[in-house]
């Protein structure tokens, strides 16, 4: 009966079976619906602006912002333009990412290694804080804490004063400001050098160790440089730093340099949470190392110090970095939610106020994007590079 | 009966010493072991003596269980005030449903039960029938608190408290699971073009935190429609959530897949089994299953991120209560507001997380060491 089958639906069906055509005509099925989507919605965009009268144009952001930002690194000022604005948001997002991944790191490993320890009350008192942060949204561990410092710290007038010259109060924490004589940058360059030094301090040991098998103090001597160098230069020069200490003046301190309480709570609440991640991550990824290699290295007559740096850990850090690395583009994604406490970092200037003020919502939007896109590309790239340095070398 | 002799082999077994048994032997082994181990045991209980009997004060004994306002509650007891949360108790549940229409969400909530019972557990009665109802239940739910065909409509803009966070999270959860397996399988096709589309999706997802692609939602989004339609603002919301957690579930089940040895890929190859076939009923089962406790947490992700519709201006019961927290009679009380949410939020997500516990145990067919 294969007769009565018409060429043409012959030619069809052989197509459709065919699995290299086929997928060829998947390919552009695909295509034209994917591009006709684009097409359709910026066709529809494009009316839409027109018929609003706004057009496509970043020619706002020189104009005057005409809004203030409290915490700022680079000069600003209601003045100052809205592209000036922006610096500053992704200055304080970069602020806060970054002081949030140093200590959730630090927070993270030590609780990762007190569940791991051998004492029961330690080990499970990391357990019910892992557990307690894990289930709890990071907006409210944010607004918690935000609400603890607001409502439970002191007033300035009753502030919790360290020494007379560092003060704890709602309103932030005042510590002295340097002040920083011309004779500082020798310090400074001192310093640099001394890191430059260490640098290739390390390098030198490594290679002498491989050639010769002696082992350098390589921490202490980079201690001693780093510190030790620009300290006692420091004092020689007669200590070129005044400090400005901050003084009650009516309801608040003037002077000296403040931690604002947004940052506080929104650096202690996104660290904690983040920690209890890594902590999981690094417990995980201690287990993982095999208990043979540590009595290996006991029965080499390794020290137990020596066994945990220099075999457990490295090989540790194989299984952790990768969950790491997510983890801190979390956090950084994570620190946009400083808007619900009104930090200020690029959601909430360009995002927010920004948008607000000049209604050009595509243009602040697809700023806000590609900067988040931007700094989650540049931490991936760089763990992957430190991945990379601490891969497994095989033959 | 000390003069009892054995023959070899037939002398029962003696309890082990006294000193290697029981409490005392447990707490010198667990707490008291080294001078570290001790250090720290007294660390620990000096911490929780310090932080305990406070917070069991604050929240239980010096509490005020009733009054009118803020300052009735402090005149009363030093500890929080619980009176303000059960005074709002309808509002954190309900937001700001209409009170004459409040059983339709109850009806809900006790069929939302009713749907997931068959799909957690395959122990249930009826399990098939059970089955579909619950891919009936999204629709179902729709038309009980949306109204309409008989039921008086209610917009989405009176949706709130504790009742929008199931509605988002459900949504999203049971929305993500199919959208991400799509997104994993198209990352991992042959056709280079379904490759590229769905890498560059994921990755773009994945870079830009949640809370941007809520603002394109609530500011850009209309733009995008032909001019004259308009999408409610909870569907967009919707649909921002589910696409952020599917390109999230994507990953997770690539990890499922690659972890899947071609030998089976090869295997269903030379049974003859096309593409869907071989993917339905050789591939994904088993990568499913080793992606289990990620899916979960990939869920629990999901329901936590549902707080942050708050920021554009929905109202979850972290908005109720800091909306509520504006009003002049209970201001200053964020802390029991908090608190309150976030044991809302530990309950819901522990729940999850033991289940995912449970299901992993059960579906362990290789062999325990």
């Amino acid at each position: 009966m294969s007769e009565a089958v018409t060429p043409q639906r012959n030619v069809v069906s052989r197509l459709w079976n065919d699995k290299e055509t086929r997928s060829v005509i998947i390919q552009i099925i695909a295509i034209v619906l994917i591009l006709g989507f684009f097409a359709y919605i910026i066709r529809n965009a494009m009316i839409n602006l027109e018929a609003i009268g706004k057009g496509f144009s970043f020619k706002f952001l020189t104009q005057a912002s005409s809004y203030d930002i409290n915490q700022h690194f680079i000069e600003y000022n209601s003045r100052s333009s809205h592209f000036r604005a922006m610096l500053v948001g992704i200055l304080n997002t970069i602020l806060v990412a970054f002081c949030g991944i140093v200590l959730a790191t630090i927070l993270g490993f030590f609780l990762g290694v007190l569940r791991l320890s051998k004492n029961w009350l330690t080990s499970k008192l990391a357990y019910v804080y892992i557990e307690y942060v894990r289930n709890v949204p990071v907006l409210l561990h944010i607004l918690l804490v935000y609400g603890l410092i607001v409502h439970s710290l002191p007033v300035p007038k009753q502030a919790w004063g360290l020494a007379d010259t560092a003060f704890l109060t709602n309103r932030g924490l005042f510590s002295p400001k340097p002040l920083y004589e011309p004779l500082f940058w020798v310090v400074f360059a001192l310093f640099v050098a001394a890191v430059i030094f260490s640098l290739w301090f390390r390098r030198y040991a490594q290679k002498v160790q491989d050639d010769t098998g002696y082992h350098y103090p390589v921490f202490w001597i980079t201690v001693g440089a780093v510190i030790g160098l620009p300290g006692i230069a420091y004092f020689l020069l007669g200590s070129p730093i005044t400090w400005e200490i901050p003084e009650l003046k009516g309801f608040n301190y003037k002077g000296g340099m403040v931690i604002r309480p947004e940052f506080i709570a929104l650096w202690i609440a996104l660290s904690g949470y983040t920690a209890a991640s890594i902590g999981e991550i690094v417990r995980s990824g201690i287990i993982a190392v095999n208990y043979g290699q540590t009595e290996a290295a006991a029965a080499l007559g390794i020290s137990r110090e020596r066994t945990l740096n220099l075999v457990v850990i490295p090989q540790a850090l194989r299984v952790i970095v990768p969950p790491l690395t997510s983890q801190y583009l979390n956090l950084t994604k994570n620190s946009s939610l400083a808007i619900a406490i009104g930090y200020m970092d690029i959601v909430a200037t360009i995002g927010g106020i920004s948008l607000n003020q000049t209604g050009r919502e595509m243009e602040c939007m697809s700023i806000v994007l590609i900067l988040y896109l931007i700094l989650s590309l540049l931490i991936s790239a760089a763990m992957n590079w430190y991945n990379r340095s601490i891969k497994l070398v095989e033959r | 009966m000390s003069e009892k002799t054995y023959t070899p082999g037939e002398h029962p077994d003696l309890p082990p010493p006294a000193n290697l048994i029981g409490p005392v032997a447990w707490i010198r082994k667990n707490l008291l072991s080294t001078p570290t181990n001790i250090v720290m045991t007294v660390l620990a209980i000096w911490f929780l003596y310090e932080v305990v009997p406070a917070a069991v004060n604050w929240l239980f004994l010096d509490a005020a269980f009733t009054g009118e306002n803020r300052d009735d509650c402090r005149a009363q007891a030093s500890g929080a005030c619980w009176a303000f949360i059960s005074e709002r108790m309808k509002l954190f549940t309900y937001g700001f449903y209409p009170i004459e229409e409040r059983w339709r969400v109850n009806i809900s909530f006790l069929l939302l039960i009713a749907a997931i019972v068959p799909v957690l557990f395959d122990k249930v009665p009826f399990r098939k029938f059970g089955l579909y109802f619950s891919c009936a239940f999204p629709f179902i739910a729709a038309w009980l608190l949306l109204g309409g065909y008989g039921l008086t409509p209610v917009e989405t803009d009176k949706f709130g408290g504790f009742m929008l966070t199931l509605v988002i999270g459900v949504t999203g959860i049971a929305f993500s699971l199919p959208i991400g397996i799509l997104l994993a399988l198209g990352r991992q096709s042959q056709l280079p073009i379904i490759r590229v589309f769905s890498v560059s999706f994921i990755e773009f997802i994945r870079g830009v935190p949640l809370i941007t692609l809520l603002f394109v939602a609530s500011t850009m989004l209309n733009y995008f429609l032909p001019a004259g339609v308009t999408f409610d603002l909870l569907l967009r919301v919707l649909i921002m959530v589910t696409l952020f957690a599917s390109a999230y579930m994507a990953e997770v089940i690539r990890g499922g897949l690659q972890a899947i040895p071609k030998g089976q890929f090869e295997a269903a190859d030379a049974m003859g089994l096309k593409y869907w076939p071989a993917m339905r009923l050789i591939v994904l089962p088993q990568a499913l299953k080793i992606s289990i406790p990620s899916i979960v947490n990939t869920f629990i992700g999901l329901y936590k991120d549902t707080t942050l519709v708050i920021i554009i201006g929905l109202l979850d019961p972290l908005g109720i209560g800091r909306a509520s927290l504006a009003d002049t009679k209970w201001t200053g009380l964020s802390n029991e507001v908090y608190l309150f949410v976030a044991i809302f939020f530990f309950i819901s997500c522990f729940g999850m997380a033991r289940y995912s516990l449970y299901l992993e145990n059960k579906l362990q067919t290789d062999h325990k060491r």
